[in-house]
Formats: structure tokens, sequence, C-alpha cells
């Protein structure tokens, strides 16, 4: 059992963490306006959260300018892919030991 | 510890891969409607085929002005039926659409659906022009079974971005296109299956699966949220 809790990634206990890295996973980059959509978080939220997650080298920023209006867009690393990864079979292997 | 809490990150987990890559809010009653409203379309196409006189019998002299007038007016009203046909299956769609969306709390225009109609859209509109191209050489028989072809492979385009099952409705209509082409002169009936029949069946199946208000034994796979 302790083994499995190792594997449980602190970086990702968070609702929004773990919602940034669901969409990041499956979407090749996704905006900041996106992420605040589809999570239901405030400008503030996302923006700690995604430093975080950046801290970590699990997600890198790509700023740029379209229409002359700044955009942020997010992607998912290969080491966060692979954390990540990890994190899930963790959880499943919580919930169904057996298996 | 809290075994609940980590089922429900699992649940959050998958909530949001599927939300952020699939819009499924898709309506099966609006498939449903789309394939009676084609099964008219394509009665009405019947009759009005049926009532024009047999060519075949007469020599090409004694055809008279009036059959050619006839002709083109057939042309002209079973294409304004198929436009006709065409737009209001897409009204209903939108509208039932937009309605499951606000129930399920999902955004009519997100990043989603812009990719969902733009990969459902492309080969579409391809295939549309495609079918005047065919008309303006005066290939009607293939007229049919090219728009099955063409609506087929834009379904299994789209079907990665929203509710996977269509994939099947649009493979079934790829294939039966392909065989209309060999029975050139039954493209009627072909696409009265294709656009009417596979649609009240395949929207009868997403209906019960994902719309049905009473939550079934498949309820808890098809109902993500």
């Amino acid at each position: 059992m302790k083994n499995i809790i190792q594997h449980i990634n602190k970086a990702f206990d968070h609702r929004v963490r773990l919602g940034i890295m669901s969409i990041l996973m499956v979407n090749d980059f996704a905006d900041f306006n996106m992420l605040k959509e589809l999570l239901g978080a405030t400008d503030g939220n996302i923006a700690s959260h995604t430093k975080a997650l950046e801290k970590e080298a699990y997600i890198s920023i790509e700023k740029s300018f379209i229409n002359r209006k700044p955009n942020t867009r997010y992607i998912v690393t290969a080491s966060g892919r692979e954390a990540f990864t990890k994190h899930i079979e963790a959880l499943e292997k919580l919930i169904n030991p057996n298996e | 510890m809290d075994n609940k809490n980590y089922l429900k990150d699992i649940n959050d987990i998958k909530t949001m891969m599927s939300r952020s890559s699939r819009f499924m809010s898709l309506s099966g009653l609006s498939g449903v409607l789309a394939g009676i409203y084609a099964l008219i379309a394509a009665l009405y196409a019947h009759f009005r085929l049926s009532d024009i006189p047999d060519y075949a019998d007469k020599p090409a002299i004694v055809a008279t002005f009036g059959d050619f007038v006839s002709a083109y007016r057939l042309v002209n009203d079973l294409v304004l039926t198929a436009c006709i046909t065409l737009t209001v299956s897409i009204l209903t769609g939108a509208i039932l659409t937009m309605r499951k969306a606000k129930k399920q709390n999902e955004k009519i225009w997100n990043p989603v659906s812009k990719r969902l109609l733009v990969n459902f859209g492309l080969p579409l509109i391809t295939g549309g022009i495609f079918c005047i191209v065919l008309i303006q050489y005066h290939i009607i028989g293939l007229v049919a079974p090219a728009m099955l072809i063409f609506y087929g492979l834009s379904l299994l385009n789209a079907s990665k971005f929203t509710i996977g099952d269509i994939k099947y409705l649009g493979l079934a209509n790829v294939i039966i296109g392909l065989v209309a082409t060999q029975f050139v002169g039954y493209g009627l009936y072909f696409w009265a299956l294709g656009f009417g029949v596979f649609h009240i069946i395949y929207g009868t199946i997403l209906y019960n699966k994902y719309d049905r208000p009473s939550p079934g034994p498949s309820q808890k796979e098809g109902n993500i949220n």
C-alpha cells in the first residue's frame, strides 16, 4: 500500500491542476480562456496552478499575439505526460487493489 | 485514506478529457427526426418520378417540348426538395442540440464544437460541390451514391470529436453508397435507406444511450455528466 501512495503525485493534488492536466493530455494545446471556461475557475486560480505545473516542468507555456492581443498556450511536456499517467495508474490501483 | 476522493478524481479526469476534446451534446432525437424528414422527401420524390411517362417506349422524336419542360421541372423540384430537407434537418439538429447543451451545461460554441463543425463540414461541402458537378454533366445516376459516400466520410471524420458511435453510421453510409454505384437507377431507394432508415435506427440508439432521462443500466457509462 505504501508503494502505491508514493506514486500519488502531490503536484496533481488539486481539482484545478487535475483538470488542467486532463485537458492537456487529450489536446495539442489549450489556451488560457479554454482552461478557464472548462474548469470554471478564476483568472488568478488558473494562473497560479499553471505556474506551479510549469515549475515542475510538467507543462510548457507559449506566449504569442493573436490580433495584437496576448495569447497564452499551454502544452503538456513529455515528463508531464509520464507523471500524469503514473498518477492515474496509482489512483486506479487504490480504487481497485485487486486488479 | 478516503477511497471516495480517488474515485472522484478519476471521474473528474474522465469528464475533463471527454469534455475538452469531444462535443457530447449531440441530440439523438434530431437524428430520428432527420431520418423521418428524409423518408418523407424520398416518398415525395418517388411519386414524382413514377408520374413521368416512360421515355424508353417512345422513339426520341416523339418526345415533345412539353416532355422536356416537365423533365426540367422535375429535376428542379427534386433539387429544391433536397435543399428543404437539408435545411429543416439542420435546423432541427441545431435547436435540439442547443437545448441539450444547455441542459448539460456545455457551451454550444466552444473550441470543441468548432473543431467538430470544421471536420464534419469540409468533406460534406466537398461532396455537395461534387454532386452539383455530377448534375452539371448529367451524371444523375451517381448523385445519390455520391451523397451517401461523402456524408458517410464526413461522419467518420467527425466521430473523433463527438459521440464516437456515429462512426458506425458513417461506415454504414459509405458502404451502401458504394453498393448503390452498382445499381444506378435505384439511387432513391439507397438514399432512403441511408438517410432515412439508418438515421432513425442510430438516432434511437443514441437517444436510448445518452438522452433518456430515466437512469437505465447503460446510463452509468453513457452519461458522463
